[in-house]
């Protein structure tokens, strides 16, 4: 055997690693070429254009619908990200108490129950609620988007304030710091950058979601992914896959830069 | 109780007070626009359907019944509800199917990332994590347009000769598979990676010094001791998989339902709120126990620790 022999090699394992991952790119790839077809299949290739980017960008629907996900993906993730926050607070460097592993679990339960039941369970309230106060505006979908964000934006925030040096903030303690000062000058800017990465986690989660948007919006409240999932029943053109293409930057530019993050504080440690 | 014993347990009480008034807004949140509306739907599982949708507020089974029995209208008979076995089992056979194939394309793969050196491997995991951060509907579409009759796979092979004519994969619970695989694997990968990279390679090696064959090492060493994450990785698939709306509604083309479309069914077209109640109920049901499989079998160790 010409190879050295290596205790970590498994045959064809590196084959299907490699299948793997051109799977996983071929779609989005072919996904990504085609958003700049000249023609207008989605199979048939007729030469390069930007004519769908510039059509997808004089759509008024499709543009109404960006900016909405765009605003209940900003709100709902600083509304999550300060619930978040304050809970992790609530649930970190302490000994337990009674309640803590159900505060824990119930935190927790929106990764848990399956999306579509939620998504009726909140259509069958908000519907209600809708009766009662008359109100339909955004902020059912704001309030939904928050609430399933507040796991994903807890996790990093916590696991962030578990690494850190609990007696620096009994440090400030001892020197007279109010707890509102500790939080402000000691916690807080340690405590940064699992809240940033809490804060973004929650912006793309928002961003992407679908089923729950779809059942809890009034008409004429489509978000993106919803105006998507509207379309798909249709005849689609490359428009479809302009917008997707557009969107799938905006995604991959946020992960770029929690990765980046996430690296660094790696580093420091 | 000497004063310093009584000042430490009120500042012990304050603390926890002001722990619960911290945890108040989330908690509040969640009760009110996340978990906390699954308890009218357990109400509703129990109530009358009303005429167009909606219940009516007086007690009745018919919901429960529903779910698995259903009742002639013309000689009232009772048999068992068939499209609703269909789909309960086209639901737990794709849920199973998504889990076992991730499992299979998921365990060379994380296991080439482990072995990979230490500084690439954060590399080769953010390759994996960008298909799971991207929109899954543009994921899902995107598989629909790889696979329909006149997407890459069929022009391909049939202009290759291999075809003569385009074989229908979309709209198919097949098409319903590669898309729930496609969107789940990263789900896989990541806890089998965790516990792949925690693995002791010198037992690896003490199982070839005994002249272990290498499939011999892979399955009686290898896998025993990345049990845990297999366990999770299986679960985070399964799960989601069954629950999945978005998937088959796109990719089954609206025949090949499963749970999760039944359910948007009753509260759409079928109109029947205490059916799709009770069916949610189950799905919920069905979820929490694989959940507390999990975490009976996936746990660290030591435990795991709160707080």
């Amino acid at each position: 055997m010409a190879r050295t022999f290596s205790v970590r090699r498994q045959s064809g394992f590196a084959t299907v690693a490699m299948l793997c991952f051109f799977l996983l790119y071929l779609p989005i790839a072919a996904l990504v070429v085609y958003a700049f077809n000249a023609g207008t299949s989605i199979a048939i290739w007729e030469g390069f254009s930007l004519r769908w980017f510039v059509s997808a960008w004089n759509n008024q629907q499709v543009v109404e619908a960006s900016w909405r996900s765009l605003r209940i993906a900003a709100i709902a993730a600083v509304l999550a990200t300060a619930c978040a926050t304050l809970a992790a607070l609530a649930t970190t460097h302490t000994a337990p108490y009674r309640g803590l592993t159900a505060k824990y679990a119930f935190i927790n339960m929106p990764l848990l129950v399956p999306e579509i039941v939620t998504a009726v369970a909140l259509l069958v309230f908000f519907s209600r609620v809708k009766l009662w106060t008359g109100y339909s505006g955004l902020g059912y979908l704001i309030l939904a988007h928050s609430a399933f964000c507040v796991p994903f934006a807890y996790l990093p925030i916590r696991a962030r304030l578990e690494s850190m040096d609990a007696s620096l903030g009994r440090a400030a303690a001892d020197l007279y710091a109010t707890p509102l000062q500790i939080f402000r000058h000691v916690t807080l800017p340690l405590l940064w950058p699992g809240v940033f990465a809490g804060l973004m986690l929650a912006f793309i989660i928002s961003l992407d979601d679908v089923v729950i948007t779809e059942f809890v919006k009034s008409s004429g409240q489509d978000t993106l992914p919803t105006y998507m999932l509207g379309q798909l029943r249709r005849a689609i053109t490359p428009e479809m896959n302009a917008i997707s293409t557009v969107f799938l930057l905006l995604s991959l530019s946020l992960v770029t830069v929690f990765f980046c993050l996430s690296r660094n504080r790696k580093k420091e440690s | 109780m000497t004063d310093v014993a009584k000042a430490g347990e009120t500042r012990r009480r304050n603390d926890i007070r002001d722990r619960w008034l911290l945890s108040a807004p989330a908690l509040t949140l969640i009760a009110i626009a996340g978990t906390g509306p699954l308890l009218i739907v357990l109400i509703y599982s129990f109530l009358a359907p009303g005429s167009y949708g909606d219940v009516k507020w007086e007690f009745s089974p018919n919901g429960w019944f529903n779910v698995f029995l259903s009742r002639d209208i013309f000689d009232n008979t009772v048999s068992l509800a068939d499209a609703h076995y269909t789909i309960f089992w086209r639901t737990l056979r794709l849920a199973l199917a998504t889990t076992v194939l991730c499992l299979l394309l998921g365990f060379p793969l994380a296991y080439f990332i482990a072995s990979r050196p230490p500084g690439s491997r954060s590399i080769w995991l953010f390759l994996i994590t960008i298909p799971f951060w991207t929109n899954m509907l543009i994921r899902t579409f995107a598989i629909a347009e790889v696979i329909r009759n006149e997407g890459i796979i069929n022009s391909l092979l049939m202009r290759l000769g291999l075809l003569v004519a385009p074989v229908q994969m979309l709209f198919t619970d097949f098409a319903t598979l590669v898309g729930m695989t496609y969107v789940h694997l990263p789900l896989m990968v990541l806890p089998l990676y965790a516990s792949l990279e925690k693995l002791d390679f010198r037992l690896v090696e003490a199982g070839y010094d005994l002249y272990a064959s290498r499939f011999g090492v892979l399955l009686r060493i290898i896998v025993p001791l990345t049990r845990p994450g297999i366990i999770a990785g299986s679960i985070l698939v399964f799960v989601p998989a069954l629950s999945s709306y978005v998937i088959p509604l796109v990719l089954g083309g609206g025949k090949n339902l499963m749970i999760g479309n039944l359910i948007e069914l009753q509260f759409g077209q079928g109109r029947n709120w205490p059916l799709g109640a009770a069916l949610s109920v189950t799905l919920v049901l069905v979820v929490m126990i694989a959940v507390i499989f999990y975490m009976r079998n996936a746990g660290e160790p030591g435990g795991r620790a709160h707080g």
